[in-house]
């Protein structure tokens, strides 16, 4: 069987003058329909490279990404992104940053009453339907997160791609936003990528965690599978000898054998 | 401004706060009061705006008035002014045959002659600068032939202009445009090369397509900076239309200037020139509002 979602042996360099930098080395991984990944790794290994050659942002130098048995090398609203630093458009209320993505995917499928309900339903989804009207500068980090996170999820993409969704947020709201991504998960079943740098985070959401090494020429070290039911509720699992395994796992791999060497 | 603001604001917080405490008691009367405080802070914002300058003027028509009284002085008082220029000043609008007309007519003549050459300055300017903002060979051609064009004075296109039109009006009206267009131009190619890469991403990732992206993401994105560019323009402008006007004559502002000059009517120069100063500043506060209207919430 073919997996759903293939990278094919990617490799990355960037060439700036005359230096050729090596990013990515031999990417390799098979993503099935409905699975939830994380890639986790230190700061510069090539994450967010990785996440845009997926998205079709940035082209692979060999190798490719494999979608349903098709190649993609484009970007495309099947593969949304919600980036790091949610990436609103400041002139646009809530509401229109939504439809502005509805209006384009959905163009000659839905009518403009359908299109204006899925609007609304997908700002409801985040619980962000009572803010509609508010500009980006008008509400807070968390809130313009889960209006990325809507306007993503609004385009009904194969899949959904996160560059440290929660990177900016306090705890308390990280929580908050971890535990609507996984009802959304559930619900309907998307395809995710997820970038973090929070080990707890990455235990708590994914089916998956792919451990980076260390760049540059950084490979796919190790793939930890978290093998815990769901639905998962955080205050369970802190006790959860399982998810305690898993964390540690992912700890070793990043603080022993794949230690963050500054300036290497 | 803002430190008086401050003051004013500290000043006014125990009246506040005794007109809340008062609240409890009877809340219907609480209000008027409330609103006389906030009319009672715009008397004041007002009063610290127009006060200083005001001051400041009657203090110099005070200095003009003294250096020019002397038997020896070459220019009016401002005194002279009033008695020679009367129906100038107070009646913008009269009409006493063709060539007798007030000031408002004259100025209404030239604005009419920058709208059309800041119009087409405004549109072609950022159709240009999009095209040089975006592509990076466009720029390379094109930005040193922009950066020599728009160093020349603008009087100095005036006789290309005559030459080309043989007509002194469409002349007048290509000197507005090519003063006005360089700085357009410029602004908006700077403000469409600062588009974040994260707009684009977002587009790319909604495949809009090119006019899509125009109309979307680059008019809002780049607007506080094509808005910088339309008011460097239209002061350029309003800058150039006197100036060629004094060449091209007809009925504008600037003829009437060159006219006066020439019939030694020094008064009547002196009202034309308040009267070029305001309408300059006019405009400029005019599309500076367009531009703050236009792109609020954009810096965000
Ligand atoms: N356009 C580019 N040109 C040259 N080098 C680049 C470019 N983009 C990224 N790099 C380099 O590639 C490496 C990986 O960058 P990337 O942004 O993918 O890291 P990351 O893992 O996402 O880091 P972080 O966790 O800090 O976000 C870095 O060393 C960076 O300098
Ligand atoms: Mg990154």
């Amino acid at each position: 069987m073919t997996a759903y979602l293939k990278l094919d042996h990617i490799d990355k360099s960037f060439a700036r003058g005359g230096a050729v930098t090596e990013v990515l080395k031999e990417v390799s991984l098979d993503i099935a329909k409905g699975e939830y990944i994380s890639i986790i790794g230190h700061s510069g290994c090539g994450k967010s490279t990785l996440l845009n050659i997926v998205a079709g942002l940035t082209q692979a130098s060999t190798g490719g990404v494999i979608l349903e048995g098709r190649e993609v090398n484009a970007p495309g609203p099947d593969r949304a992104v919600v980036f790091q630093n949610h990436s609103l458009l400041p002139w646009l209320s809530v509401y229109d940053n939504v439809r502005l993505a509805v209006d384009k995917v959905f163009a000659g499928v839905k009518s403009r009453a359908e299109r204006h309900d899925w609007t609304l339903h997908n700002l409801d989804l985040v619980q962000m339907g009572h803010a509609r009207s508010r500009r980006p500068s008008e509400i807070s980090g968390g809130m313009k997160q889960r209006v990325g996170i809507a306007r993503a999820l609004a385009m009904e993409p194969k899949v959904l791609l996160l560059d440290e969704p929660f990177g900016a947020l306090d705890a308390l709201t990280r929580a908050h936003l971890q535990d609507s991504v996984m009802q959304i998960h559930a619900a309907l079943g998307n395809t995710v990528i997820m970038i973090t740098h929070d080990v707890d985070e990455a235990v708590l959401l994914s089916d998956r965690i792919v451990m980076m090494t260390n760049g540059p020429s950084a490979r796919i070290g190790e793939v930890l599978e978290v093998r815990l039911p769901r639905p998962r509720r955080r205050l369970e699992l802190v006790t959860d000898p399982s998810y305690l395994a898993c964390r540690e796992a992912v700890l070793k791999f990043l603080y022993e054998r794949h230690r963050f060497v500054e300036a290497a | 401004m803002s430190l008086t603001a401050l003051k004013n604001e500290a000043i006014a917080s125990p009246v506040a706060a005794k007109t809340r405490s008062a609240e409890i008691v009877r809340l219907a009367p609480a209000r008027p009061a409330v609103r006389s405080n906030r009319f009672a802070g715009y008397a004041h914002r007002a009063a610290v705006v127009v006060v200083p300058p005001f001051i400041v003027l009657v203090a110099l028509l005070g200095l003009w008035e003294l250096l020019c009284s002397g038997p020896g002085a070459t220019l009016p008082p401002p005194s002279t002014i009033w008695q020679d220029s009367y129906d100038l000043i107070v009646s913008p609008f009269f009409e006493n045959g063709s060539q007798d007309i007030g000031l408002g007519w004259r100025v209404l003549v030239s604005l009419q002659r920058v709208a059309i050459g800041f119009g087409l300055a405004a549109v072609a300017g950022i159709l240009l600068g999009v095209i040089v903002g975006q592509s990076v060979w466009a720029m390379r051609g094109l930005d040193p032939i922009f950066q020599v064009l728009r160093t020349v004075p603008p009087l100095a296109w005036l006789p290309i202009a005559l030459a080309a039109f043989r007509d002194s009006n469409p002349s007048a009206i290509f000197v507005i445009f090519i003063t006005a267009i360089w700085p357009v131009i410029i602004n908006t190619a700077v403000g469409v090369r600062n588009i974040p890469q994260d707009y684009r991403n977002v587009a790319q990732v909604l495949r809009l397509n090119p006019l899509e992206f125009f109309a979307k993401i680059m008019l809002p994105s780049a607007a506080p900076y094509i808005f910088t560019g339309l008011r460097i323009g239209v002061g350029l402008s309003w800058l150039a239309i006197v100036a060629a006007e004094m060449l091209t004559g007809g009925v504008g502002i600037g003829f009437f200037i060159w006219d006066a000059w020439n019939s030694s009517r020094l008064s009547d120069i002196i009202v034309a020139l308040v009267y070029i100063g305001v309408v300059g500043f006019v405009l400029d506060r005019l599309v500076a509002g367009i531009g703050a209207f236009v792109t609020r919430g954009t810096a965000a």
